[in-house]
């Protein structure tokens, strides 16, 4: 391949494009400083260079090593309770697509046979247990629901005991989309994690925050409030079959070491993957389906 | 107001404040300030590109370089300016007098667009208007109920047929003909499914209705936490359907909410209203003046 001297225009366009993820400011600048300092005027390979980038990209999204997982093992990313059920907490702001994740989760485990109880702890939003209530009728699982308007801590307290009573695997908690900055919908969240703690010991095992990949720079903002109140254990990166990046994952990992675990590439049960640090960051750059 | 951009331009320009002269380069070096500012706002790139090479133009010239506090110029420069591009206000929704109004709701999935049509559905009833709330999807889980279960909340009447059956053409053009026929409803508002701009199936089933129903305004729902993505969405859905406006959702959290300046760039239709909230009476008109301050980190 013949070389190509980097200059300022060319550094302009690895920018862009790094923006383009949504990956911020910040980290743009960060990876784009690095390149002018080590490269500029001099002779370089523009492939390679995004080879390095690319790299490094994945390096910080597989984390050092703690949180590698099974590509093929949907369960491996969950950090299971060494006793009884398995809590599994499912929160994130509005319409990003928690409830339909946590459908494709629940239906993942029953398949391995593993007995699942859904939680629908959102009482709140019109239909939401409807949802959520159709799922499990598709999956063929378990569903704890109260009235709409009800407490959703009852909800969550009600489905762990049920979980114990039938001796079931895993609990999944779907609560109702809530804004970050919304402090007493946040308190809730919080009530919710001391009750099942109450109830099943290190409950949540798993604290996923939902994140739908169209997300701007708000994502920051989302997982830092989310963690305050549920300490998220992971991320659940929705809407990636569109053409929208999700690298608001990058600073999130960076800044807050929250890894992504799952992606969500559809709307149908089987539309979701584990995360793959490497697939990831090939599609951040991949401008095939965008005008 | 705009402190954090008026920190950094005061940085950019500090040579002048110790007594210097301001350049030409002093100018653009603060704009790059400006450009930061937007990006992390989230504006698209490219419409971040274009919008600082034109308030360039107007920032290098004399009334920037002799004024005597160069970043309040800069700030009013592009203050005005993201004013301008987001305006001008059009509330309105095409409704005629003697006949039945349609009106679609479009958009990606979760944007808001069922809560939305409650919304409106409330709204143009307080006006004295009839509305009559059609389910058109018949894809999402619970998505008939949901509607109806928010026409109940709001005293709207919903129509809708067994998705088993039907499909969102039929409904769609079944509420529509059943409002014309009964004549209990002057407004018929569509709620369709969320899609991907870039599923070609659902995009061209979203045509076909556009087509056949004609409805009145097509608005696009767009989330206000949508990060560089919202100018592909936009414009795709643009080319579609030819939309006539344009509701951001969800901004009653912290977003800077710089997908309205992208989505109204692409498309070059107006941002009619605001959500505030998941309640179906936070529905606000849009203004221009106060979503500039915003983005600016006002
Ligand atoms: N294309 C695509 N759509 C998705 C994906 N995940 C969810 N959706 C869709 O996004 C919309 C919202 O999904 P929900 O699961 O209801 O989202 P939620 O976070 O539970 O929403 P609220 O409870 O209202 O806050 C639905 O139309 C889903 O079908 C995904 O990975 N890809
Ligand atoms: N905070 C806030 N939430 C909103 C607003 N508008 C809608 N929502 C919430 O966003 C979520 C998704 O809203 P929906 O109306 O179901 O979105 P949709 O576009 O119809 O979703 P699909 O039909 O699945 O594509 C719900 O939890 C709503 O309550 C708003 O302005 N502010
Ligand atoms: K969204
Ligand atoms: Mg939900
Ligand atoms: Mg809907």
């Amino acid at each position: 391949k013949p070389g190509e001297i980097l200059d300022e225009e060319k550094l302009e366009r690895f920018f862009a494009d790094l923006i383009r993820t949504d990956m911020g400011v910040k980290a743009a600048t960060a990876i784009v400083d690095e390149l002018r300092t080590k490269h500029l005027g001099r002779t370089i390979v523009l492939d390679e260079l995004w080879e390095t980038i690319r790299g490094k990209l994945k390096d910080i999204l597989t984390g050092d090593g703690e949180t590698e997982w099974e590509i093929e093992n949907p369960m491996s990313p969950i950090n299971m309770a060494e006793e009884g059920p398995t809590v599994l907490l499912v929160t994130g702001v509005n319409g990003v697509g928690k409830t339909t994740s946590i459908a494709k989760l629940a239906n993942y485990m029953h398949q391995n046979g593993k007995k699942v109880v859904l939680a629908a702890a959102d009482t709140f939003r019109a239909a939401a247990v409807e949802q959520l209530t159709m799922w499990s009728q598709r999956i063929g699982c378990e569903i704890v629901t109260k009235e709409s308007g009800v407490d959703p801590a009852a909800v969550a307290h009600a489905a762990c005991q049920l979980a114990k009573e039938i001796n079931a695997d895993i609990v999944i908690i779907d609560t109702a989309g809530r804004l970050q900055t919304q402090t007493n919908l946040m308190d809730q969240l919080g009530k919710i994690v001391r009750v099942v703690e109450k109830q099943i010991p290190g409950a949540p095992h798993e604290s996923l925050l939902v994140l739908d990949a169209t997300t701007g720079q708000n994502g920051i903002s989302q997982a830092s409030n989310f963690s305050s109140y549920a300490n998220c254990t992971g991320i659940v990166l929705s809407k990636l079959d569109g053409s929208a990046k999700g690298g608001i994952v990058v600073p999130i990992r960076q800044e807050m070491g929250i890894p992504v675990k799952f992606v969500g590439l559809g709307e149908q049960i089987d539309d979701f993957q584990v995360f793959n640090p490497a697939l990831f960051v090939d599609a951040l750059f991949d401008r095939g389906d965008v005008a | 107001m705009f402190e954090s951009i008026t920190k950094n331009l005061n940085e950019a320009f500090s040579a002048f404040r110790i007594g210097g002269k301001l350049t030409e380069k002093n100018i653009r070096d603060g704009l790059q300030q400006v450009r930061q500012a937007l990006l992390e706002a989230d504006v698209s790139y490219d419409v971040t590109k274009e919008f600082i090479d034109k308030v360039a133009e107007e920032a290098v010239g004399d009334k920037v370089l002799k004024s005597l506090d160069p970043t309040e110029q800069v700030v009013g420069i592009v203050y005005q300016e993201l004013v301008n591009l987001m305006g001008p206000v059009d509330h309105s929704l095409a409704i005629k007098r003697n006949d039945v109004s349609v009106i679609m709701m479009v958009g990606l999935q979760g944007s808001g667009k069922t809560t939305t049509c409650g919304k409106l559905a409330r709204l143009l009833k307080e006006q004295g208007h009839r509305p009559l709330l059609v389910a058109a999807d018949l894809q999402r889980p619970a998505a008939i109920e949901q509607l109806r279960v928010i026409g109940e909340q709001i005293g709207v009447p919903v129509y809708s047929e067994d998705p088993k059956t039907s499909s969102p053409l039929k409904v769609c053009q079944n509420g529509v003909k059943q409002a014309k026929k009964t004549g209990d409803a002057d407004i018929v508002i569509l709620d369709t499914a969320g899609r991907l701009h870039v599923d070609d199936e659902l995009m061209a089933e979203l045509e076909a209705i556009d087509r056949k129903v004609r409805p009145d305004q097509a608005l696009l729902v767009c989330d206000a936490m949508t990060g560089q993505d919202a100018v592909n969405s936009a414009k795709t859905f643009n080319e579609a359907l030819e939309i006539d406006g344009v509701i951001l959702s969800k901004m009653d959290g912290d977003t800077r909410g710089g997908a309205a300046l992208s989505v109204k760039q692409v498309t070059g239709v107006p941002i009619k209203f605001i959500g505030v909230g998941e309640q179906l009476d936070r529905l606000e008109e849009f203004h221009p003046d106060r979503m500039a301050s915003r983005i600016m980190g006002g």
